[in-house]
């Protein structure tokens, strides 16, 4: 049986859609499904596409941001309210991915790709789902990920996250082999909001060091409450890979990435770019 | 199972077509319209041999779904030449030596293209990071840098 499409006027619609069918799947950018269907992957069932405006809603009003997740990663390029969001969303490919790339997808992205998610993670960001006619469900990204795969027959609507304290509290990079665009070695995006000099709530995520995106609370713990100079750097260097489980793939080695990520850690809290 | 009816412009002229629901826009271009200057070579969006503009924006056509395109602008590389008159970008593409083998030329173009219609005076850094999507085993990068920097040195670059 060859492939379906089905395109959705609402998103409920479409939540219903997946959750009725186990061999309906998602179509946002393409970016990864499209890549299914070309390798042969993906030969039977429904691709599901959402043509509801709310799936591609970027609200910056207010202290709360909330992204639809079919927001695509150029979109919040276009968007001067998520410059903090700029790193992250520029590591995503090559222009013309970022053209049809979303946030959605990005959540399904697996190691070690998903670095937007990343940037996600360090912001503590909620996501929510639809599953059916039902309303949406809010949940921690961390949760989120934890429990993914169990997840592909809901909607993702939307990613939400509170304002960042300054443009500069959240730090992006992403190691790779090729520049400007590559797939990674290993991404990290730190948050770093500071109060009388001191880091209060730091939130700390890697990509590509897992096989989803990840939280180092090691390395939030080691910083929490000190200011950001080299012993302080060197002690969140100690711990930096706790937690981690990188995988060996074509891009590195599971050896290769625990050498380098604390060399990575170092220079990003130090403010050093490469 | 049944075909499906798309239509959209393709390089200016009303353009119709019967598609699979699952086809890529590549394989339509290619294979229906006869339009063959976005080429395949991954099917994986890492290549971009396949960049192609929709609505202006660089997209890639082997990720595009084919029925996603309905009433859309599409321009290839196909469009870009006025007659015999070449744009400005493959006049530099030719003066700088920027093609060898070609095969990803119409995906260079096209990308350099989007760029300039976005930013007519890049510098050297926004001109790699315009490309970025484009892999070339022939050149080395630096003689489509030249090219495209030299064509955005140019009055006409914004011709089409």
């Amino acid at each position: 049986m060859p492939v379906d499409v089905r395109t959705c006027q609402t998103m409920a619609e479409a939540a219903s859609m997946l959750s009725g069918d186990r061999t309906a799947t998602l179509l946002a950018g393409g970016t990864l499904v499209m890549r299914d269907v070309n390798e042969g992957r993906i030969t039977d069932g429904t691709l599901v596409r959402v043509a509801d405006p709310a799936f591609r809603l970027v609200s910056t009003g207010g202290g709360r941001i909330e992204l639809g997740a079919g927001t695509t990663m150029a979109m919040v390029l276009a968007s001067q309210e998520l410059v903090f969001l700029h790193p992250a969303a520029r590591a995503i490919g090559g222009p013309a991915v970022r053209s049809a790339a979303t946030i959605g997808g990005n959540l399904f992205a697996e190691a070690p790709y998903g670095d937007f998610t990343v940037a996600l993670l360090a912001l503590e960001a909620q996501v929510t789902v639809q599953a059916g006619y039902g309303g949406g469900r809010t949940t921690p990204l961390e949760e989120f990920l934890a429990a993914r795969e169990r997840g592909r027959q809901q909607l993702v609507t939307a990613v939400s996250f509170a304002r960042p304290q300054s443009a500069g509290a959240l730090r992006f990079c992403k190691a790779s082999r090729v520049r400007p665009k590559g797939i990674s070695v290993l991404s990290i995006a730190a948050y770093l909001p500071m109060s009388g000099g001191r880091v209060a709530g730091a939130r700390i995520a890697y990509g590509a060091m897992a096989p989803t995106a990840i939280r180092a609370k090691g390395v939030e713990r080691a910083l929490e409450g000190r200011m950001l100079d080299a012993a302080t750097i060197e002690a969140a260097r100690q711990v930096a890979g706790e937690g981690t489980r990188p995988a060996t793939d074509a891009i590195a080695s599971e050896w290769y990435r625990r050498e380098v990520l604390p060399v990575h850690l170092g220079r990003m809290l130090a403010g050093e770019e490469r | 199972m049944a075909k499906l009816p798309v239509q959209f412009r393709l390089n200016g002229s009303d353009r119709a077509a019967f598609v699979d629901p699952a086809e890529n826009l590549l394989n339509t271009l290619r294979r229906g319209l006869g339009d063959f200057a976005p080429k395949y070579g991954c099917g994986q969006g890492t290549c971009g041999v396949c960049t192609i503009l929709i609505d202006g924006e660089p997209h890639l056509a082997c990720l595009t779904l084919a029925i996603a395109c309905e009433g859309r602008a599409i321009e290839t590389v196909s469009g870009m030449a006025d007659g015999a008159d070449l744009h400005p970008l493959q006049a530099a593409f030719m003066e700088n030596f920027a093609a060898q083998c070609g095969f990803c030329t119409p995906g260079m173009l096209t990308a350099a293209r989007a760029l300039l219609a976005k930013n007519p005076t890049p510098t050297r850094e926004e001109v790699i990071e315009g490309i970025a999507g484009n892999i070339c085993r022939c050149t080395g990068y630096e003689p489509i840098i030249a090219a495209i920097l030299a064509a955005a040195g140019s009055r006409d670059v914004r011709r089409a």
